[in-house]
């Protein structure tokens, strides 16, 4: 929201600088994210008159001028321009001076004369003829009026003003205007606000001769108010209001045009104006489109409308998307004579589906989807009609022909002091209440205790007493809030539960085991899944589509941790990092069907560890992976298989009681390849939900046995393809009672063992917590674990 | 016999006396002092010493034995303690060698800043809940006083799945799912991912909130100063204060921007708070009577408080992470940054 210092002080008497204003716009709920001091370069240019004028005795084109600069005293300036003459006022820079491109003016000599200064033209001064007629001229700007000579150029055109561009919350439409923002400067400098001039004469001829209006869809537009001009003189509009329009950063165009644009400005109403000529039937219907009918707007683009659309329309057909734009052949041009003024109120939410769907933004349908309120609606149309008057633009039938469907009635509340008292939890006086309640115009008065209030009409955004408590605190100061640890309140029994303790656990076991924690966006692109090859319609990767995604990179919400690990390993493996063990916990999400009505997607959560590089093999993450589950209570099965993902003869499934947690692997050298990965790459994919329901963390501490255990030794030689587990699982099944554990302690192959096969060695520890074992009996256990071997895996021993 | 026994003790303590090694001091220790040594030798000899002075001659070699049996243990002694010193020399180390480093990992700076508040919220009572990602019109908009087509819908840019689920741009919705179930007094954190359409230096569609709700028996904007101060001294430092300017969100009422006097230069103006003094960390405010009401509670009864952040910016702020996808990233040189 822009709004030009001059122009504030138009409705009240602002007697701060401009950041002591802005301080106290900022403390009121209002930002200033910007001061635009447009013209800040230019400095050092005065008013001048021209005195005489000689031929530069040395250059043909030049001439030498003698000026008057006031108190700056008599001069000579050279100059080419050829567009001025004797008696003419002109900006000079004079020595020093800057210009609105930050050049810098001296004095110097040209062509052996001196030439105390520069004339300028309206470009170095930063202005066209929208703010100042002949700005825009290739020449010297000759001023138009008079001016003290000597004075200086930004105070004489007002080029001194600063434009502040003001953050309005979405709850405050009726600041999204200059006068707006103007009532909330005056309440909070406690200045007495001018309104603006609402006075006009008319015609004795009733606008109803003039125009018939008729509303037929009065929830979309509940306020239209029409008004009738005719004689109408189209020309340029004044130079203030021009002024006023460049510095909010609108183009001058005609009067009429114009005085639509500032009341838009000024009050925050759009404005649309007719062709009363061009209507057919002389009258306006507000009705919704019916199916079939188009219209082609003020820029020439044509739309299908659909029963959505509310429309203004005359006798036959629709000449203008109601908030939107007018269509182009309603529209007001040089030959307009009648004209059809309207001021509406249209219903926000469908100004903006309409906008949405038709895909035409304006001013106008910024402004109604933000809020327009029906006060306002009524009184602009008479700032507009004032405007006409004073512009003498036409002349103003009688009367307004109003099709009002709310009420005009003030909001009324009624609440106890002390409950505003009590939400704020500090005592402010009920003078103070009354007093800020006065300042931003409602009627507010306090009696027994009970404060009643009526709301100014265009805060359709105070409701009730929390809403005033809002309005009391911000003008009161929220400086004077201050910290009390809920005083009132019971104690409650905080912190996390079991499962979310455990979730940060988890997330420092893993960092424990050197793995560092990364996060990744929750959508991937679709594309990621046939760079794996997994079938889009197993339930398991059944995905959801974002019907807005901000790119197909970013589209489907990913119902695997899998593409989004091997992007991270790849970008890290780009950057040159050479070992890299990360780890993720995040949720997948996933449904079976198309989601309906509210049903939601199932979100699981899953960990997700990948690693490359130095000492980062199978056996890493293996290790990993039984240590993390050890961590957490939770028997592992290990079993060869898993994803087509993986290295056929290198992965694995992790179970627990025969749920299926998981795998992990080294990534198969193809789908590698697709990721731009070079080393061994290893993953592990745990679906945390379902582990954590394994999760035994009981610890009862089992007794030590005072007695010497025994270890002893084998040595097998098997076929390569007989595997640690086989050999573990039948030492495990027949060592006896007293074995406490086995363990592999070597793998050999080579030249002391046959072609195809392999030695293994094994410790097996025994003892117990009665007595010294016998070494016959430890003897017996390791003899019956080789007969078994042999018979079960045909191991000899070495 | 005397002189013989003057010249022994003279040989064994010079011999003693140019010894160096322990090899050399166990030969010695034979010679002079072992079963065969010249010492018994002597006590050998004492049967060829006349019967009457053989008790004062024995007491004599006695004499003699213990006399070299001190000298001989003193060197040992000395002999042990010097080669003890020249191995302690031979294993001398380089202390200035790298150490073996153990193996470390780092919890993700977002992690470490959203357990971090966290601790200060769980601190003073607050449990913790978190919702769907994944939520429905209602509960993100609805129930939080945000109608179909309100402004304010389009503060959030959100992402739709279909016309009545999106990806929730806030976590509020969980604290409406929890405030259903619960009874007062509540105080409930929720932290977790949210989701919104915008993507650039400072913006991510996906980024971490905490939110924290409380509902009870006169709460007051008092209460939400004290908590947030509390916050905001623990996350940024003892010194820091708070300030509240107002604001505007549709579920709480009044709504303030809370920003935090700046830690780098103790509010005296610097390039993080672009001179102010001030950085903005949150949004907060009184929990909006709709919303009190849509929990199936008396807003004349029950009033409460609510605040919600965003952990990036927090991150940003506190590890000076100067774009926003660096965190999303994952380079591990950065990650490794935040072993501490």
């Amino acid at each position: 929201m822009l709004a030009p210092l001059r122009w504030l002080k138009d409705y009240v008497e602002i007697d701060v600088s401009a950041s002591e204003l802005q301080a106290k716009l900022f403390s009121c709920g209002f930002e200033v994210e910007e001061m635009v001091d447009v013209f800040k370069n230019v400095s050092g240019i005065v008013v001048a008159k021209l005195l005489s004028v000689e031929k530069h005795p040395n250059a043909d084109k030049l001439n030498v001028w003698q000026i008057d600069a006031g108190d700056k005293g008599k001069l000579q300036i050279i100059t080419s321009a050829k567009n001025i003459e004797v008696g003419d006022l002109v900006p000079v820079a004079l020595d020093g001076a800057t210009l609105f491109n930050g050049g810098v003016i001296n004095n110097g000599q040209i062509r052996g004369v001196e030439s105390f200064g520069m004339f300028c033209s309206g470009e170095e001064l930063g202005i066209t003829d929208d703010f100042y007629p002949g700005a825009s001229i290739n020449g010297i700007l000759r001023l138009q009026e008079e001016y003290p000579l000597g004075m200086d150029i930004k105070e004489a055109l007002g080029l001194d003003d600063i434009v502040f561009d003001i953050g309005v919350t979405s709850n405050r439409p009726d600041c999204q205007c200059v006068y707006g923002i103007a009532r909330e400067v005056a309440a909070v400098l406690g200045k007495p606000l001018k309104a603006p001039d609402f006075t006009y004469e008319t015609l004795s001829t009733p606008v109803t001769d003039f125009v018939k209006v008729r509303v037929e869809d009065a929830e979309l537009c509940p306020r239209y108010v029409a008004t009738g001009v005719q004689n109408v003189k189209i020309e340029q509009s004044p130079l203030w209001m021009r002024k006023r329009l460049f510095l909010v950063g609108i183009r001058g165009i005609s009067n009429l045009v114009d005085i639509t644009n500032f009341v838009l400005m000024e009050m925050g109403q759009p404005m649309h104006a007719f062709d009363k000529d061009k209507l057919s039937g002389g009258e306006i219907v507000v009705r919704r489109a019916k199916a079939g009918e188009t219209i082609v707007t003020l820029d020439k683009k044509e739309f299908n409308l659909t029963q959505e659309n509310l429309m203004i329309c005359d006798g036959e057909k629709p000449v203008c998307i109601a908030g939107v734009m007018g269509g182009l052949d309603s529209g007001i041009t040089e030959e307009t004579k009648n004209l059809v003024f309207e001021s509406a109120k249209f219903k926000r939410d469908n100004i903006r589906r309409t906008s949405r769907n038709l895909g035409q933004r304006s001013d106008s349908s910024a402004r109604f989807e933000k809020g327009v309120d029906s006060y306002t609606t009524g009184v602009a149309m008479q700032r507009a009609l004032s405007l006409i008057y004073q512009l003498k633009a036409g002349e103003i039938l009688s009367g307004a022909i109003d099709c009002n469907a709310e009420t005009q009635e003030k909001r009324e509340i009624v609440t106890p002091v002390s409950r505003i008292c009590d939400l704020l939890g500090i005592d402010v006086s009920e003078e103070r209440i009354v007093a800020i309640l006065t300042s931003l115009h409602f009627e507010a008065s306090v009696k027994n205790g009970v404060l009643t209030v009526l709301v100014p009409e265009y805060r359709e955004d105070v409701e009730d007493y929390a809403d005033l408590a809002e309005e009391i605190i911000r003008m009161y100061g929220y400086d004077n809030i201050s910290g009390t640890l809920l005083q009132f309140a019971k104690v409650t029994d905080g912190g996390r539960n079991t499962q979310q303790t455990d979730v940060e656990r988890m997330r420092e076991t893993l960092a424990g085991f050197g793995l560092q924690e990364t996060v990744t966006y929750s959508f991937i692109s679709e594309k990621e899944y046939d760079k794996l090859d997994l079938d889009k319609t197993a339930s398991e990767y059944k995905f959801i589509r974002l019907m807005n995604p901000l790119g197909e990179d970013y589209s489907v919400m990913r119902t695997t941790l899998v593409p989004s690990m091997l992007n991270v390993l790849s970008f890290n493996q780009n950057r040159k990092n050479e070992t890299v063990k990360l780890f993720e916990f995040a949720r997948t999400y996933h449904t079976d069907k198309p989601l309906t009505g509210s049903e939601l997607p199932v979100e699981k959560n899953h960990i997700i560890v990948g690693a490359y590089g130095e000492g980062v093999d199978f056996y890493t993450v293996k290790g990993i992976v039984e240590e993390f589950c050890r961590s957490f209570g939770v028997t592992i099965d290990i079993a060869p298989g898993g994803k087509h993902y993986y290295h056929p003869t290198r992965k694995a499934t992790v179970s627990a009681n025969g749920v299926l947690l998981g795998g992990f692997g080294e990534i198969h050298p193809v789908y590698a390849e697709r990721y731009g990965l070079e080393k061994r790459v290893y993953v592990v994919e745990l679906d945390y939900d379902l582990l954590e329901q394994q999760f035994n963390k009981k610890i009862a501490v089992k007794p030590i046995s005072r007695y010497p255990e025994s270890t002893v030794d084998i040595a097998v030689t098997v076929l390569k393809s007989v595997t640690c587990g086989e050999i573990l699982s039948v030492i495990y099944a027949n060592a006896g009672e007293f074995l406490k554990e086995a363990k592999l302690f070597d793998v050999y192959e080579g030249a002391q063992v046959e072609a195809g096969k392999k030695s293994m060695a094994f410790s097996l520890h025994f003892g117990s917590l009665d007595r010294t074992l016998e070494q016959s009996e430890v003897e017996t256990a390791k003899s019956n674990v080789l007969t078994a071997l042999q018979t079960a895996v045909g191991a000899v021993l070495r | 016999m005397q002189e013989k026994m003057n010249e022994l003790k003279l040989s064994a303590l010079s011999a003693l006396e140019g010894c160096e090694t322990s090899r050399d001091f166990q030969d010695l220790k034979i010679r002079y002092l072992g079963k065969a040594g010249e010492v018994t030798g002597l006590l050998k000899g004492l049967k060829d010493v006349p019967k009457e002075s053989r008790a004062e001659v024995g007491k004599i070699i006695n004499d003699l034995r213990q006399e070299l049996e001190g000298a001989f243990a003193a060197k040992e002694e000395e002999l042990q303690k010097k080669e003890m010193e020249a191995g302690f020399l031979a294993e001398a180390l380089d202390v200035t060698l790298p150490g073996t480093r153990p193996e470390r990992g780092t919890l993700h700076p977002l992690t470490k800043v959203r357990n971090e508040i966290i601790g200060v919220f769980t601190g003073m009572g607050f449990e913790i809940f978190e919702g769907p990602e994944i939520d429905t019109d209602y509960y993100t908009f609805q129930a939080l006083n945000i109608p179909k087509d309100h402004p304010a819908r389009d503060m959030q840019d959100t992402f739709y799945i279909t016309e009545n689920v999106v990806l929730r741009p806030h976590t509020s919705p969980g604290q409406i799912r929890c405030l259903e179930q619960k009874e007062p007094p509540i105080k409930v954190l929720s932290p977790g991912k949210v989701y919104r359409s915008d993507d650039d230096a400072t913006h991510s569609p996906m980024f971490q909130q905490v939110e924290g709700i409380v509902v009870d028996k006169k709460v007051t904007l008092c209460d939400l100063k004290g908590a947030l101060d509390a916050f905001a001294a623990k996350l940024f430092g003892d010194e820091t204060k708070t300030r509240f300017r107002p604001s505007y969100f549709p579920f709480t009422e009044p709504s303030v921007e809370v920003d935090v006097s700046c830690f780098r230069c103790k509010g005296k103006g610097c390039n993080l708070c672009k001179g102010t003094g001030w950085i903005e960390v949150l949004g907060a405010g009184m929990v909006h009577r709709n919303v009190i009401k849509n929990c199936g509670l008396d807003p004349d009864e029950y009033s409460g408080f609510a605040f919600g952040m965003g952990v990036e910016r927090i991150a940003m702020l506190k590890y000076g992470i100067p774009n926003m996808k660096m965190l999303f990233e994952n380079d591990v040189r950065f990650l490794n940054e935040f072993d501490k």
